[in-house]
């Protein structure tokens, strides 16, 4: 129930705040989300930030399914 | 590769449905795993996924779509509240073309009501501020991702005394469902995939229950086809070993305490109250009402003359919100029951279980692979 | 004398205001021999051979300017491509505008000058027109309708009667890049890289459809995108059309939008792109020769026809080797939460 985007922060100015995916930029509001910080990536949902991205796990998730399609026959 | 196309990599994909199958050779009998969000519903329809499973592991779609549980009174409500003089009603566009007792926010519009589709409760704030002499009355439904936004709007409503601005509430909260569900004796689960978003706010640890009360797997997870699969994997395989786990798969975004800021918010303006969902009844303490103070903000406090809310006949939405029965089970489904004429609200929403399915699974047997 | 700063009801008296709009704001972007005469009817030279064709469009658009074009530039294109998909080419257009009292004239100007650039580059000329003025209030700033005449030339064939199981389905570009545009206006989603692809295509169309290669039937997908012309053809030509979702062009900045307002990239309308019936044999040529063109830059095969069997007519394949239904959108694209 809950189409939630992850985009960039790019801007901040108190609790509002610019992010960005692919180009394409909202203004989003940082009021659940205060101590987000420019660069990190966010979680959108209904023009709030309500999360963020944590590099290092995505980065095991992602290590995890390079090894699964690894392990699959090609073709 | 970019990372969002990563999360949908066929290769992953084939390599996890291979884990599947073999997992699921060891399971005592076949597993039926409840998703319990609509976007879960729409994603798994949408990528096929429920097509590449083994026999012995069966998808079915709960409760999890916000529009659908709306009760027709709310939406006979609001359409009422969209009538009355100097009021403007902004929804999100989910609640445009549900059926009410007799017609739909659509039709109210074209009768020319100021119905507003807003994209966030902050456009509804603005419309606020932009015409002070209206009451604005936002159509707050949507589980726990959405309601920490609407208390949002209405903390810089109240900070900023934005006076016209109120919320009438359907808003759910999803555990006491789930909950009443497994009490429900045509209902048949075995293991949940849990919401990632909803859990992104309530923290995973909103979800301990799955397993100390109900005794059964459950895994947070996202929205991409092999976050699913990987749920689907780890709930076979706890199935398998006989021994209930709560799995946090969606790391990346979900922690075990969840958003403290939006749950502190939520409970400043809002609380647990007994809540009607469609097709299910009353289920205590299911909902979210807004708090005697901010009675201000409560548009279920204007006064407006509400119809006796009228259920269409036949439709047995409520069935297939439990899971006990698949869409093509019910007689009105595509027949009379169609995404452009419908009848019960598990076909308005795009994330119904009766749209994704008329939507997604009317394929021939022998026109696939 | 200079016109008003702002349309009156007087201008669509047919008196002297009228005549002043059309002196000074109509003529000089838009003149030619037939539209100067200013005649109750165009009288045009004679026709080529060839069977003629026609079609009307009517026009309403929110923002009126977007980035890429305005509600004139768009007009033409719309029905200039409506003749061009058919097979015709173009000879002559008419446009009749209903304007809301309080329109600004510059404003009506950038329409204009809009359809005047359209024209010139489909290379037709807009030979009669007309204008109304509602109260204001009673029209969304401003309201376009047009006509389109055009000529088949002899021996030219095509159409969805054409289409056949086999069949490959190409498009001439990126998808929803139009549809993506304008949603992207009005809920404030700014984006560098979004422009509507809105182009007349009566050049590319005259291309392929003198190269030789076997098109049967060609479409411009609108409103309702991709998916909806798949499911006039399929409706028309009594066939299944499968569509292969990896092999779709969108871009960056269009899948973008599509995700943040919960929209689906197939169902967004274009303004500038071509999707066409090829025989099979004939598709990778066709697809080069798109791709070689200005129109055509990142054209692809998306599909194919194949036999009309019991289950849903428009399908999508995934790429997990699944296969989904596409149906047919029950109203316009609404953004959602959910």
């Amino acid at each position: 129930m809950c189409l939630a985007v992850p985009m960039k922060l790019v801007e901040r100015r108190d609790v509002l705040g610019v992010a960005e995916l692919d180009g394409v930029r909202r203004e989003v509001s940082l009021m659940l989300q205060p101590d987000a910080r420019l660069g990190d990536y966010v979680l959108v949902h209904a023009g709030y930030v309500i999360g963020t991205v944590d590099e290092a796990e995505a980065q095991v998730t992602l290590e995890l399914l390079r090894q699964i399609a690894a392990a699959e026959p090609a073709g | 590769m970019s990372a969002t196309s990563a999360y949908g990599d066929p290769r992953a994909v084939a390599g996890l449905v291979a884990r599947i199958t073999r997992a699921a050779g060891k399971l005592p009998r076949r597993a039926t795993l409840m998703e319990v969000c609509g976007t879960h519903t729409n994603a798994i329809a949408a990528a096929g996924l429920r097509r590449l499973l083994p026999p012995a592991v069966r998808l079915i779609a709960g409760p999890g779509c916000p529009v659908c549980v709306t009760p027709v009174g709310y939406v006979d409500r609001a359409q009422a509240l969209a009538r009355r003089p100097g009021t403007i009603v902004a929804t999100f566009g989910d609640l445009l073309r549900v059926p009410s007792s007799d017609g739909s926010l659509e039709r109210v519009r074209a009768e020319g009501a100021d119905v507003r589709i807003v994209y966030s409760p902050r456009d509804a704030l603005q419309a606020a501020r932009e015409d002070p002499a209206k009451t604005v009355v936002f159509l707050g439904v949507g589980f726990e991702t959405t309601v920490p936004t609407v208390a949002a709007a209405l903390a810089e409503a109240e900070g900023e005394g934005i006076a016209n601005f109120t919320v009438l509430s359907g808003h759910k909260t999803m555990p006491p469902p789930m909950r009443a569900l497994i009490r429900d004796p045509e209902v048949k689960v075995d293991g949940y995939l849990l919401p990632g978003h909803v859990s992104v706010v309530t923290g995973s640890d909103a979800f301990r229950f799955v397993t100390d009360e109900l005794g059964m797997p459950g895994a947070v997870i996202g929205f991409t086809p092999t976050d699913v699969l990987r749920g689907v994997e780890a709930l076979v395989e706890c199935l398998a070993a006989g021994t209930p786990r709560l799995v946090n798969l969606y790391s990346r975004v979900v922690r075990p305490e969840g958003n403290l800021a939006a749950q502190a918010l939520v409970s400043r303006f809002f609380a647990p109250a007994d809540a009607v969902w469609r097709g299910l009844g009353t289920i205590p303490g299911s909902g979210l009402a807004l708090r005697p103070e901010y009675a201000h903000r409560d548009a279920s406090l204007i006064e407006v003359e509400v119809p006796e809310p009228v259920e269409p006949a036949g439709c047995r939405c409520g069935e297939v919100l439990k899971g006990s029965i698949d869409p093509p089970e019910c007689p009105l489904f595509a027949t009379v029951c169609t995404p452009i004429t419908p009848v019960g609200a598990c076909m308005v929403s795009s994330e119904g279980t009766c749209a994704a399915w008329y939507r997604h699974e009317r394929v021939a047997t022998g026109g696939g692979r | 004398m200079k016109p008003a700063g702002t349309i009156l009801l007087a201008h669509g008296g047919g008196g002297r205001l009228t005549q002043e709009l059309v002196r000074e704001v109509f003529l000089p972007a838009l003149a030619n021999p037939a539209l100067s005469l200013l005649s109750d009817s165009a009288v045009l030279e004679p026709m080529p051979p060839g069977r003629p064709a026609l079609t009307t469009d009517a026009f309403v658009v929110d923002p009126p300017v977007f980035p890429g074009g305005d509600l004139g530039y768009l007009s033409v294109c719309g029905t200039v491509n409506d003749l061009a998909v058919a097979g015709a080419e173009p000879v002559a257009l008419t446009w009749a505008l209903v304007l809301e009292e309080g329109l600004q004239v510059e404003l009506l100007k950038t329409f204009v000058a809009g359809a005047a650039r359209a024209a010139g580059e489909a290379g037709v000329a807009i030979v009669a027109g007309d204008t109304k003025v509602v109260p204001r209030g009673k029209g969304d700033r401003a309201y376009v309708a047009t006509a389109g005449l055009g000529v088949v030339p002899p021996g030219r064939d095509i159409g969805d009667h054409r289409v056949k199981p086999g069949d490959a389905v190409v498009v001439s570009g990126p998808l929803g890049d139009h549809g993506a545009t304008v949603m992207a206006c009005r809920h404030e989603l700014a984006g560098r890289g979004l422009a509507s692809d809105c182009a007349p295509l009566s050049p590319l169309t005259a291309l392929l459809l003198g190269s030789g290669a076997a098109v049967h039937a060609m479409h411009d997908p609108t409103r309702g995108g991709i998916a909806t012309t798949c499911h006039e053809v399929a409706s028309r030509a009594g066939v299944r059309i499968a569509l292969e979702q990896a092999a779709m062009p969108v871009r960056p900045e269009v899948r973008a939008v599509c995700e943040l307002l919960g929209l689906d990239p197939l169902y967004v309308a274009c303004e500038g792109r071509i999707v066409a019936f090829v025989a099979s044999s004939d598709a990778e040529r066709v697809v080069e020769l798109m791709a070689g063109h200005p129109l055509g830059r990142g054209a692809a095969r998306v599909g194919r026809v194949e036999v009309r069997d019991a289950g849903a007519p428009v399908v999508l394949r995934t790429p997990y080797a699944t296969e989904r239904p596409l149906d047919l959108l029950a109203g316009a694209e609404l953004p959602r939460i959910c």
